[in-house]
This record gives structure tokens, C-alpha cells and sequence, in this order.
């Protein structure tokens, strides 16, 4: 197992930003089209971070037009150009799945400004 | 062709230089000295490398003698790889992981996993029956063949039986990282054998 994290060392990214459950977070995307190339936000909350090591993912919870979207990052991915933290919510658990019952204003989290 | 031998150490996961992320297996390949080059002419007939594995002291005496004879610490494991050319192989030099470069595809040979005697749902995919409903044939076989015609049951039947345990070779796979510091490879895709078991990786 130590061999294996010695390995894959390189291909973990240390440019990003720190942030967690709960940040609202704007997500840049490479998106290749044929020989084309542009880049495409995704904005929204972050309900989860699991895994560990070159394995490690995020998931960013957005609403899109009444519609919940969600959308599963691999936090070592070339293909996420760049990550903004917006701004932090207080939370008092690490998985937001409890969002995806609520809708409007319940569905808010608190923001935490320290 | 010339291969290596070496140790499953287990699966992660690796980017491609296109953002392409790939299932990976980890394999620590050598060092393996080499313990003798076999002549086409001569009594040996054929051309091929010995190689060996995992350094070890608790050895038999004709095999300790086989590695004092390259002048190479005892190995565990012993194998040897066909090969056209042996004017590159020299006994008592020691072949690494800079065998091998990224992009390359590789034939991996392995122990598959021991299941023991094992039932036909496992062994064969089965599908078995109902779970509710009130079924009670779970994972049983079922039916085995006709009654007084033909009277026997056809050979090859898929029956319960000991699964796994057995050589299995995966060709084809790419090699998607090669860290010379700690002689590791990593090939796309998965490779028979539980972790720390021993793996024979060939050029193709």
C-alpha cells in the first residue's frame, strides 16, 4: 500500500484550493469538443467528499432551473482546471444528503463567516 | 520474450495524459538477477533467461547452488523467459522495472483467487431461483439432464466443484506508470491473484 502511494504521488494535485462539506464552490471544467476546447462552470454546494489518495472524489450540488443537479468530481482530475471557494456554511455533519429532501428556503445553509 | 517476475501489490487509480481516469494495478517487478542464459547450441537446445525472485536464505541446497553459480544471493522463485536474442543477458546481472516503458502492453500471469469447492451460482453464474415467492431452490443446480434417455449425465456438465487456484494469463494490458525508485508498475486493468501473490509479467 505504501508503494502504491509513493507511485501515484505525482498525479495527486496540491494547486487547489482547501474546502469542504459545505462550501459553495465554483468548479472549472475542461470540456474537450473534437479538436476544441473550453471551459465550463459548475457552481453549487458540496454534499460530500470520500475516498482518499489518487481516489478521492467530491460531489457539488447545484439547483438548475427548480432542478437538482448533482455532479461527482475525482478531486485529482487534469480535467478540473480550477476551483473557487465562494463562501463556507456551518454544518454539523460531513454527508448533506439531507438537502436533496428539501426544497426553497428550507433547503438553505447558514453561512458561516469566521 | 523477456519478461519479469514479480508481486501484485493492489489496485488504485491513474489519469492518462488525456484526462482519461484508469483502473490500475500495482506490481512490484524485480529486482530479478539473472541466474543463467540457456544456449540454443550446446545441451540446452533453446534460448532463454532464468531469472529469479525474492531473496531469501531458508533455501534447498540445489537451488542455493543454482544462484552461487551467477554469484547472486538465494532466490524463492525461479523462471525462465524465452527469448530470441541472449547476446543482452549476462548471468549475474539483475534486470529492473527500466525494462519496461509506459504505453507499452504487457501478458500477466497469475494464481487466480482460491474459492475452495465452490456451488454453481458462484462457479458457473447461475441464476438460481426465486429468493420469495415461496421458492426453495436458492442455489441449487436444478435439473441435471433427461431420465432413461440417455441414461448418464453428459460429461462437461457445469456442476459444483473447487473454483479458482488456478494460472491465468491476461494479455494486452497497457502500462500506464513506471516508477523506477521502488521498481513498481502500474498496468491498466485488473490481474489474477489476491495481493502479495506472485505475478509473471511478459513483453509481447
Amino acid at each position: 500500500m505504501k508503494l502504491i502511494d509513493e507511485g501515484v504521488k505525482s498525479q495527486l494535485r496540491t494547486d487547489l484550493p482547501e474546502f469542504g462539506t459545505g462550501d459553495n464552490i465554483d468548479v472549472s471544467v475542461r470540456v474537450v469538443e473534437g479538436d476544441k476546447e473550453r471551459v465550463q462552470v459548475f457552481s453549487g454546494t458540496v454534499i460530500q467528499r470520500r475516498g482518499s489518495g489518487a481516489s478521492e472524489t467530491f460531489t457539488v450540488r447545484k439547483i438548475s432551473a427548480g432542478i437538482g443537479v448533482e455532479r461527482i468530481f475525482p478531486i485529482n482530475s487534469p480535467m478540473i482546471a480550477a476551483i473557487k471557494k465562494n463562501h463556507t456554511s456551518k454544518i454539523r455533519r460531513s454527508k448533506l444528503f439531507y438537502l436533496r429532501k428539501l426544497r426553497g428556503k428550507a433547503a438553505r445553509l447558514k453561512r458561516d463567516y469566521s | 520474450m523477456i519478461g519479469l517476475i514479480g508481486k501484485k501489490i493492489g489496485m488504485t487509480q491513474i489519469y492518462k495524459e488525456n484526462g482519461e481516469l484508469c483502473p490500475a494495478t500495482a506490481l512490484q517487478v524485480g529486482p530479478c538477477p539473472i541466474l543463467q542464459v540457456k544456449n540454443n547450441e550446446g545441451k540446452d537446445g533453446y534460448n532463454a533467461v532464468k531469472l529469479g525472485f525474492w531473496e531469501s536464505k531458508k533455501l534447498s541446497k540445489p537451488s542455493k547452488g543454482i544462484s552461487a553459480k551467477a554469484g547472486v544471493p538465494g532466490v524463492k522463485i525461479m523462471r525462465e523467459f524465452r527469448v530470441d536474442e541472449i547476446s543482452d543477458y549476462e548471468a549475474g546481472a539483475t534486470l529492473t522495472a527500466e525494462l519496461f516503458s509506459v504505453g507499452e502492453k504487457v501478458m500477466v500471469r497469475g494464481t487466480t483467487k482460491g474459492r475452495g469447492f465452490a456451488g454453481v451460482t458462484k462457479r458457473h453464474g447461475f441464476k438460481g431461483g426465486d429468493d420469495t415467492h415461496g421458492c426453495r431452490a436458492n442455489r441449487i443446480p436444478g435439473s441435471i439432464g433427461a431420465s432413461s434417455d440417455p441414461s448418464r449425465v453428459f460429461k462437461g456438465k457445469k456442476l459444483p466443484g473447487h473454483y479458482g487456484a488456478v494460472n491465468h494469463t491476461i494479455k494486452g494490458l497497457e502500462i500506464l506508470m513506471v516508477d523506477l525508485e521502488n521498481n513498481v508498475i502500474f498496468v491498466k486493468g485488473a490481474v489474477p491473484g489476491p495481493g502479495k501473490s506472485v505475478v509473471y509479467i511478459t513483453k509481447q
